[in-house]
Parts: structure tokens; C-alpha cells; sequence
């Protein structure tokens, strides 16, 4: 069988993997606050230049990760473009100045403010990038749901996270043999089809995936009951880790990005880092 | 929170794991929003059998896990996809399609969906994109219609013959067959 | 014996969706430290009354119950689940359902988890548990990584580590190749000597579960229990067949010799028989009178060929290596080997779901490279294992006719073909019917029917008859058997040794990837070597027939397998 690893989780000794699932998730949550709220782009750079020497210390390779990268750049390129076909002076209603370098065509220019905008548009989203993927690549699956737990949600959601790391390979497995065998049958979503055949197709495979998916839920659940899964008002985890030294350090460090961050963003009273005016 | 039933859990687990393998693996397109999305109408059945609780969760959690496991999460349309989950859960929380399903719950189920996909793909997703990301209102909007558009008729043809066929396949089976 | 850990004074029950009971004035008592087995064919309640043990009966599925049920003492309809299941651990048949944790470890710690056990306790456990059941070496292993039978170790340490007084087993041989099938029946016996828990085990595969002894065997049929006595005395009867079980090969073998079944035989082993020098000659005697009973078909062409074809999911693993044999027209065929072997990766090169790094398939001298999957579906039909995992239409009509539908026939056409299709399977009186309506051994017919009806050669299946009890599997096999006569071509994947010996006179032997054998299935069988390295089990007529001197066990295996065939027909005509 094809083995499909869900999140690519690189076990690697690192600082950074002994780190426990629940400091990485605060970390991560502090760190996408951050970059969600502000604007500025000092502040960004900085993040920028944070997450790559945690990048560095995580002994995660570029290698490890060029797909997602990739991934990662066609977004952004695709993203900036509608952006700019539909609004190519968005940047100067936003920095309320205007510095055209030249036109293009029509209502096509192009401004300094309008590239500053982008500049800024992609660092909110690369800064994200290496910490969302340090974040899957060097935390264990199995910490997901007691990560959770701690951080005060419901164990029973937080197990239904770890549910869905579990039966996603069974349910990927699945979905393949059935389109498969339908394929055979003349079922394919990839062809030249008109979209409503497409779609209609596509019942074809997924009404037995969700068949089997229901009947699954019924064993699964049968199961879980029956090793007294919600018995108690809360549970013990066989995979947690206590806090150690470094994760109050990590923890701290968080604090101080999400206070810092978010205090040199408002300094001037306004998201934006502008420097036209 | 009213307490989740064991097989709520299961079921928003392995929603969760069927939302992640239609969005993610099966229909690959590097073209954000041109692809069909069958995931959405996947979340609309599992909202409508197991109540919008569920719906909301495998929205947020299969959403969250594609977008981790490709460039980042984009909170603004993880918050949309549970939204969608949760509008649909909500309105047919009354239609019990275990009991047999006919025309009126059918369209019951669609008036739900549409005005769910309606409101988290042009009213959510585009004002928490331009709260978080600042990005310029036509483009959102824009897109945002598209995403409407395309995931209203996914869901309509899709998850409404997925309801179709659960409702045939498993209704009957109480009645004639025996267990085992 | 004292108190009975489980207890059922005239007990019935319904569900709540069903229109009748199904079960009826069950009386039933069960002691601490006995081993017991459940027999029944499919629908005969069985599993019904395991749901009863363990408490899903009344919570999972509820429903109305008469007369008297106590489990431990105590009444389940008064406790809540988690209270029966402390008192009775359950593994469930389907072991990836029960495999609830990321990886080993979590799993077995689940239980202890719920019950908020402290985790260096809980670690302790764990480790303990699995020693027990032999997977402390796989702690970290995710179940992906595992094979069946690991997985049910996991699941048995699962329920272990609650200290549960009684073990129920559902099936635990329905998705196990051969031989890890003995290794869990070894297995079960071994922990319940350790332990001194009581075991209970539900199963159809009679034979199987006696590889080791069981105390008492209760046989159920229409949700009554028909027999209710020790293995020996159960044995000595012949009311096996009557209710959808096999009886042990090695007894019918006996029978047909004119060796009477008693008490005194000691029927419950093969290995153990006390055969009388009389009776030995019986079976030799028997052996002789039927030489002329044996197959032997006549060659036809060759359809299909495979030529050093290797293929590999990643690069690192190869996944089948430098295969090559070919089948001849209308041949009937099995291949087995174990979970992993390479079996289905096999077929799915075959229909060219996946491109082989390798080789080369020729369809009657055609080389198939370059023919999608769907041109090659019009000459070879490939039948997963599951039939709900390929029925897509809630109507029988159209599930059959789907195939032609992107094909360009007209109305008129597609009428014909399916109508055809549906005579060659016995389904034209259901045509209008909902699926639905179907039993499992008639939906496997109409996924069959919907394969046909693009008029394939060849019919390659995914275990046709897994889980199936007798009946549903002699209605299968025959049915296939009855298409192979017609001329189809059949190519079977199976882990079932009988299905092997009594339908397919040729067996190709699969083994990490590599083609370990290609001869006849008694032949298979009745090479010890080749068993083991293949993970199969010798039939316990090649035992038989080493207790009666006879010097060739596939000869004596032919002819048992002949002989029967002609004993069926025999009954049928």
C-alpha cells in the first residue's frame, strides 16, 4: 500500500521539537495574531528575520519543505496579481499619497505606494509560512489534541482533531481504490466532461466513500465507547509532556512578540507603517 | 457548550479526514478557486446528518489542515468554510433525512445551502479579509462571488444526490434486512 | 463453578428499527475462566448476543428486551456502558475501527486515559500490557505500519489493560490472512492461561478457531440457540451444516470414509485424533476406490500474459518485483500470499489504475502499455472486495447500466445489454428493486453484473467471499463458478485456502513482492515449505492423511475436493 504521510512531522533531535505541543501551538497562535493584526512593516521584517533563525535551529531543511514552499509562492503570485487587476492604486488610497513611477496601459500605473503594499501584503504572508511549517513539521500528531486540552479546549473536540490525523491516510486510501475502480466503470472527474457530468460523476465515488465513512463512525464510536471514551469530565494523556525550562522561555518569548509587535504597530496610532508621509 | 456525543466527535473526525482528502488530494488545481470543491458539499451532508455543531468543526478543522499542510493557514476563509457548516447545520436541524427524504426537504436543504455559502463567501470571508489583510474590496468581493457561485452548484448537485442516495440506501435498511 | 460471569434466563430482544425480534428465549450461562465459542451463520444473532455482553445493547442500539440478562452480576440496563465494559473487554472484528490512536502506544493507553489515570502508572501499564501480547517493540508504530494481525495485538492489549474479567472476540478472523489467523487463535489461548480471564469468542470459521481448544461451543441459528454443549459432544453431532457452518475438513473426510464421529474420537484436533487402526483403513480404502476422481481441464490459449513486471509505490520499496506467468482461457485462478505480498498491487497494474516501473501485460498477445484504464476495463472487470464500496446508485437497473453510459449506445442498445447482463446473473427479477433491498451475497452480484455489462474476458476479484459465512460463500462461489463455466475468465484474490481448493484448480503464491509458486492449489497445500514462507496454513486433510499412512497427502486432498464436488451436485441434481 502507498504509504501518505498526513502532516510531513520530521522527527529530528532540535531545540525546537523538544519544545511540548502546547508551546508551540501558543507560540504559533501569538505569532499568527501578530501578523494578522499589524501592518508595519519594521515589525514584519523583524518576525521575518525571528522565524528564520528559528528555522535555522529547527534542523528542518529547505529540502524538507520545497513542496509546500512552492505551493506557498504560487499563492502569493497569484494573489498579488488579482490584486493588483483589480485595484493598481489600492496602495495609494491606503498610504494617501501618490509616487507614480510609470504606466503601463489604461488605468494600469505604477506606484511606489501600490508596490509597498504588496511588499507588505507578501511579508504578512511569508512571516507566517516558516513558523506554520515549523509548527507541522517539528510537533508530534500524537501531542495535537492534549496540546489542545491544555490550552483549555474541550477534550472531546481536541480528540476529534486527532481523529481526523488518524483516519485520514484510511480515508485517502479509500477515496482512491473507489475512484479507481469507477474509473474503470467510466468515471473520471479529471476529463474534458462538461462541468455538470463532472459533477454528477463525482457522485459515483462519493456516495460509497461517504457510505463506508458513516459505517466507520458507527465502529469507531462503538469502540470508543466501549473503552470509555467521555467518561470523565476530563482525561490523561499517555503522549503529554510537562512544561520544561525552555518552553516557559519559548512561552515568554511569545509574550513579549505578541506585546511588542502589537505596541510598535499602534505607536502611531494607525496599523500602517507609513513612510510617504 | 452542550457536551458532544461520542459519535458527534467521531463524525467531526472523520469529516474532518473526508473534507482534507476532497479538498486536498483528489481534484488537484493549482488555481485557487476554479477547482470544484467537493469537500463543501461533503460538509453540507455532515452538517445536515449530525447537526451544525459538527458542521462547523469539520469546516474548521478540514480547513484548517489543508491550508497547514500547503502555504500556511488563511484564517479569514477557514472561518468562512465553518461558518458554512454551521448556517447549514442550523437550518435543517428540523429535517430528519433518516426518516426518508422528498422534494420539500430537499429544498429546504438547498435554501440552506445557498444562503449559507451566500453569506460566508460574501459577507465573512471578504470583511475578515479585509479587517485582517487589508486587501482592497473589489478583489475580495469578486472573489468571494466566484467561490459563492461555484460552491452553490457543487453543493446543490453534489450534496443533494449524496443526500438523495444516503436516504435510499440506508433508510430501507432497518426494515428488510436482518443484522448481523 | 460458582456464579456465571454473564447470564441470560430467557432472554429476547428487538431492535428498535426492526419489525421482528432477533433473538428468542436465549438462555445462557457463562463461567469465569471458560472458554467459549459463539457459531452462526450471518443473521443468526450472534453478534447480537456479543452486543448484549458488552453493553452496546442497550446504548448503542437501543431497542425492547424480555426475560432476564445479568452481566457480573449486574443488570445492564440499570449501569452505564463504561461499568460492562470494565467487566468485559470487547475486540471488535474491524481492527482499523478499534485502532482509535495515533500509534500503538496511545491506543492501548486509551482506555486508561478515559479513566484518568496518571501517566507514569499509565506508561507502566502500557508496556506491560503489550509484553503480554507481544507488541512492546511497535509502541511507536502508527497502524498504517502494522499488518492485521499486529493490529488485533493492539487491540486486545486495548481492552487488557482495563483488567476486564471476560474477553469477547467478534469475528476476530475475518480480516486475517491464514497464518496470522492461527497466530491470534495461539494467541487468545496463551493470554487466557496467563490471565485466567473468561473468553468468548464469535465466529463462523469453525475450524479455524479449534486450532486450539475451547471448552463449549453454542451454535445459533434464527436468533435461537440450537446447541449448547462441549466441543467433543458438538463435534460427535451432525447438525453442523443445517444451520450455515462447515464442520472441520478433516471430519467430513472421515464421514465420507464411513468413520462414524464420536465422542470417543476425539474430534476436537486433527492432530490429536484417536483413530483405530480400523478406521485408518477406512480412509485408505476410501482413498483408493476414488482415483479416478482429480481434475484435469484441457489447455486452452493463453489470454493473458505478465512479463518481469516490477513496480514500487516509492522508490524505496518495491512493491512487486520481476513478475511473470500467464493465464490461460476460461482458466479459474487464485492468488494468494499475505496481507502486503503484492496481491492487489498485481490486479491494479492489470487495469492499469497504476503504470508499472517495469514489464510488460499482454491481453492476447497485445501489449496493454498504452491502453487507458478504461479501454482495458472493456476486456478485463476488476471487483473490489466490498461491494458497498462500489455500489453508487441507489436502483439496481442503473447501478448496472452505469458503465455504458459514457460509451456512446444508444437507449435502445444499453436495454439490451443490461437485460442480458442481469439473466447471466440471476438479477432480472429484481431489476426494478432498490439496492438496498439486497443481501450482501446479491449486491456482490450486482457489482459483478455492473462489471459484466461491459462484456469483459477476464474477471479479476478482490476476496470475493471475506467475511462471509458458508452459505453466503457457496452462494458466491457458485455463482462464479457458474460465469467460469459460461467462459469468463477468473482471477481470484483470496485469502481463503478453501475457496482456493475447492474452486480454482491453479493457485499463483505471492510472498513480499516476489512470485513464490505457480502449480496446483493441492499442491500448495500440501508443501510445508511453501506454506510457511507464504503465510497460508496446511489443511488439516494433509494431517488426516499422514495419521493414515497415505502416501501421497495432494493426491488424497484432489480426490476429497472431487468427491465433494460431486456429493454437491449430486444434492443439487
Amino acid at each position: 500500500m502507498a504509504r501518505v504521510a498526513v502532516l510531513n512531522y520530521i522527527k529530528r533531535p532540535s531545540p525546537v521539537h523538544e519544545l511540548t505541543g502546547t508551546t508551540k501551538l501558543i507560540f504559533f497562535i501569538a505569532w499568527s495574531v501578530v501578523s494578522m493584526v499589524t501592518f508595519d512593516t519594521r515589525v514584519l521584517l523583524g518576525m521575518l528575520l525571528i522565524g528564520a533563525v528559528i528555522f535555522k535551529v529547527s534542523q528542518i531543511r529547505i529540502r524538507d519543505i520545497s513542496v509546500v514552499l512552492g505551493l506557498a509562492a504560487v499563492f502569493l503570485l497569484l494573489n498579488n496579481l488579482f490584486i493588483y487587476l483589480f485595484t493598481p492604486e489600492y496602495g495609494v488610497e491606503v498610504y494617501e499619497s501618490r509616487k507614480l513611477l510609470f504606466s503601463i496601459v489604461g488605468r494600469y500605473t505604477v506606484t511606489a505606494q501600490q508596490l509597498f503594499y504588496h511588499l507588505n501584503i507578501t511579508l504578512k504572508v511569508i512571516c507566517v509560512v516558516p513558523i506554520a511549517l515549523l509548527f507541522i513539521a517539528c510537533t508530534d500528531p500524537s501531542e495535537f489534541a492534549s496540546s489542545l486540552a491544555r490550552i483549555g479546549v474541550s477534550y472531546r473536540a481536541g480528540y476529534a482533531v486527532s481523529l481526523a490525523l488518524r483516519y485520514i491516510p484510511d480515508v485517502q486510501r479509500e477515496y482512491r481504490n473507489i475512484s479507481q475502480a469507477q474509473q474503470a466503470r467510466g468515471i473520471d472527474l479529471s476529463g474534458k466532461d462538461k462541468l455538470l457530468t463532472r459533477l454528477k460523476n463525482s457522485v459515483a465515488i462519493l456516495l460509497p466513500l461517504i457510505m463506508s465513512s458513516i459505517n466507520r463512525i458507527e465502529t469507531v464510536s462503538n469502540a470508543m465507547e466501549l473503552r470509555g471514551f467521555g467518561k470523565e469530565k476530563k482525561r490523561t494523556w499517555y503522549m503529554q509532556r510537562k512544561l520544561q525550562r525552555n518552553d516557559w522561555l519559548a512561552l515568554g518569548f511569545a509574550l513579549a512578540i505578541l506585546i511588542i509587535g502589537l505596541t510598535v504597530t499602534f505607536w502611531n496610532g494607525s496599523r500602517y507603517y507609513n513612510p510617504f508621509l | 457548550m452542550k457536551k458532544l456525543s461520542v459519535k458527534s466527535v467521531v463524525a467531526i473526525g472523520i469529516g474532518a479526514a473526508l473534507f482534507f482528502v476532497l479538498g486536498k488530494v483528489a481534484i488537484p488545481s493549482p488555481v485557487p478557486n476554479t477547482n470544484i470543491s467537493l469537500q463543501y458539499a461533503v460538509e453540507a451532508v455532515f452538517a445536515t446528518l449530525f447537526g451544525p455543531i459538527a458542521g462547523v468543526l469539520i469546516g474548521f478543522i478540514g480547513h484548517t489542515l489543508i491550508d497547514a499542510t500547503s502555504y500556511g493557514p488563511w484564517w479569514s476563509w477557514i472561518i468562512a468554510s465553518a461558518f458554512v457548516g454551521l448556517v447549514i447545520g442550523l437550518a435543517t436541524m428540523k429535517l430528519n433525512v433518516e426518516d426518508g427524504i422528498d422534494s420539500k426537504k430537499l429544498i429546504h436543504f438547498n435554501v440552506a445551502q445557498i444562503i449559507a455559502h451566500v453569506l460566508a463567501w460574501g459577507l465573512v470571508a471578504p470583511v475578515l479579509d479585509i479587517l485582517i489583510y487589508a486587501e482592497p474590496i473589489e478583489k475580495l468581493f469578486a472573489q468571494g462571488l466566484m467561490a459563492a457561485v461555484a460552491n452553490i452548484i457543487t453543493t446543490g448537485v453534489v450534496g443533494t444526490l449524496l443526500l438523495l442516495g444516503y436516504a435510499k440506501t440506508v433508510v430501507k435498511k432497518g426494515s428488510l434486512e436482518k443484522e448481523d | 463453578m460458582g456464579q456465571p460471569i454473564i447470564s441470560f434466563k430467557d432472554y429476547g430482544f428487538q431492535y428498535r428499527a426492526q419489525a421482528s425480534p432477533t433473538l428468542y428465549h436465549i438462555n445462557l450461562d457463562i463461567y469465569p475462566g471458560e472458554k467459549v465459542l459463539i457459531a452462526g451463520a450471518s443473521g443468526s444473532g450472534k453478534s447480537t448476543v456479543g452486543s448484549c455482553m458488552n453493553g452496546l445493547i442497550p446504548y448503542a442500539y437501543p431497542g425492547e428486551s424480555t426475560g432476564e440478562l445479568l452481566v457480573g452480576g449486574k443488570d445492564p440496563k440499570k449501569e452505564s456502558i463504561f461499568t460492562l465494559s470494565q467487566i468485559v473487554g470487547t475486540v471488535l472484528q474491524d481492527t482499523d475501527g478499534q485502532f482509535i490512536g495515533l500509534t500503538v502506544g496511545e491506543d492501548i493507553a486509551f482506555a486508561l486515559e478515559n479513566d484518568c489515570i496518571p501517566q507514569d502508572e499509565m506508561k507502566l501499564t502500557v508496556e506491560e500490557t503489550a509484553k503480554l501480547v507481544d507488541i512492546d517493540h511497535h509502541l511507536e508504530y502508527a497502524p498504517h505500519e502494522l499488518s492485521g494481525g499486529q493490529k488485533q495485538r493492539v487491540s486486545l492489549a486495548g481492552v487488557m489493560v482495563e483488567q476486564v474479567q471476560a474477553l469477547l472476540f467478534d469475528e476476530p478472523l475475518a480480516n486475517l490472512d491464514p497464518a496470522a489467523g492461527r497466530v491470534t487463535i495461539e494467541l487468545i489461548d496463551e493470554v487466557q492461561k496467563r490471565t485466567g480471564a473468561t473468553v468468548i469468542i464469535i465466529e463462523h470459521r469453525l475450524e479455524d478457531v479449534l486450532w486450539r481448544s475451547v471448552d463449549r461451543i453454542v451454535l445459533m441459528d434464527e436468533g435461537r440457540i440450537v446447541a449448547d454443549m462441549p466441543t467433543k459432544a458438538f463435534l460427535a453431532d451432525t447438525m453442523l451444516l443445517e444451520h450455515g457452518i462447515r464442520e472441520p475438513l478433516y471430519l467430513t473426510a472421515l464421514r465420507y470414509a464411513g468413520v462414524p464421529i464420536t465422542e470417543e474420537l476425539e474430534p476436537q484436533h486433527v492432530d490429536s485424533l484417536r483413530l483405530l487402526e480400523e478406521h485408518r483403513g477406512q480412509v485408505r480404502a476410501w482413498y483408493q476406490d476414488n482415483e479416478g476422481l482429480g481434475r484435469a481441464k484441457e489447455q486452452r490459449r493463453e489470454i493473458l500474459s505478465v512479463e518481469n513486471l516490477s513496480f514500487g509505490y516509492t522508490t524505496e520499496v518495491q512493491n512487486l518485483k520481476n513478475v511473470s506467468f500467464s493465464i490461460r482461457e476460461g482458466e479459474m485462478v487464485s492468488i494468494v500470499g499475505k496481507n502486503g505480498a503484492g496481491k492487489s498491487t498485481l490486479a491494479k497494474l492489470i487495469c492499469g489504475f497504476e503504470k508499472p516501473t517495469s514489464g510488460r501485460i499482454y491481453l492476447d498477445g497485445r501489449d496493454l502499455s498504452d491502453d487507458t484504464i478504461k479501454e482495458r476495463a472493456q476486456r478485463i472487470g476488476y471487483v473490489m472486495q466490498n461491494p458497498n464500496q462500489m455500489i453508487s446508485k441507489p436502483m439496481i437497473w442503473d447501478e448496472v447500466e452505469m458503465a455504458l453510459l459514457s460509451g456512446g449506445m444508444s437507449a435502445e442498445e444499453r436495454k439490451e445489454r443490461v437485460e442480458e447482463t442481469l439473466k447471466i446473473c440471476g438479477l432480472y427479477p429484481f431489476r426494478k428493486w432498490p439496492v438496498s433491498a439486497l443481501s450482501f451475497g446479491q449486491k456482490k452480484r450486482v457489482t459483478i453484473a455492473g462489471i459484466l455489462v461491459q462484456q469483459p474476458n477476464i474477471i479479476i476479484l478482490d476476496e470475493p467471499t471475506a467475511g462471509q459465512d458458508y452459505h453466503h460463500y457457496t452462494e458466491i462461489m457458485e455463482f462464479l463458478k457458474s460465469l467460469n463455466e459460461q467462459g469468463f475468465t477468473i482471477i481470484m484474490i483470496t485469502h481463503d485456502m478453501h475457496l482456493m481448493l475447492e474452486y480454482t484448480p491453479r493457485a499463483i503464491v505471492f510472498c513480499e513482492g516476489e512470485l513464490l509458486a505457480d502449480t496446483t492449489a493441492a499442491h500448495v497445500l500440501n508443501d510445508p515449505a511453501l506454506v510457511q514462507r507464504a503465510s497460508l496454513k496446511e489443511t488439516s486433510l494433509y494431517t488426516l492423511s499422514m495419521a493414515c499412512s497415505i502416501d501421497n497427502p495432494q493426491a488424497f486432498t484432489e480426490r476429497f475436493i472431487a468427491y465433494e464436488e460431486a456429493h454437491r451436485n449430486r444434492q443439487e441434481g
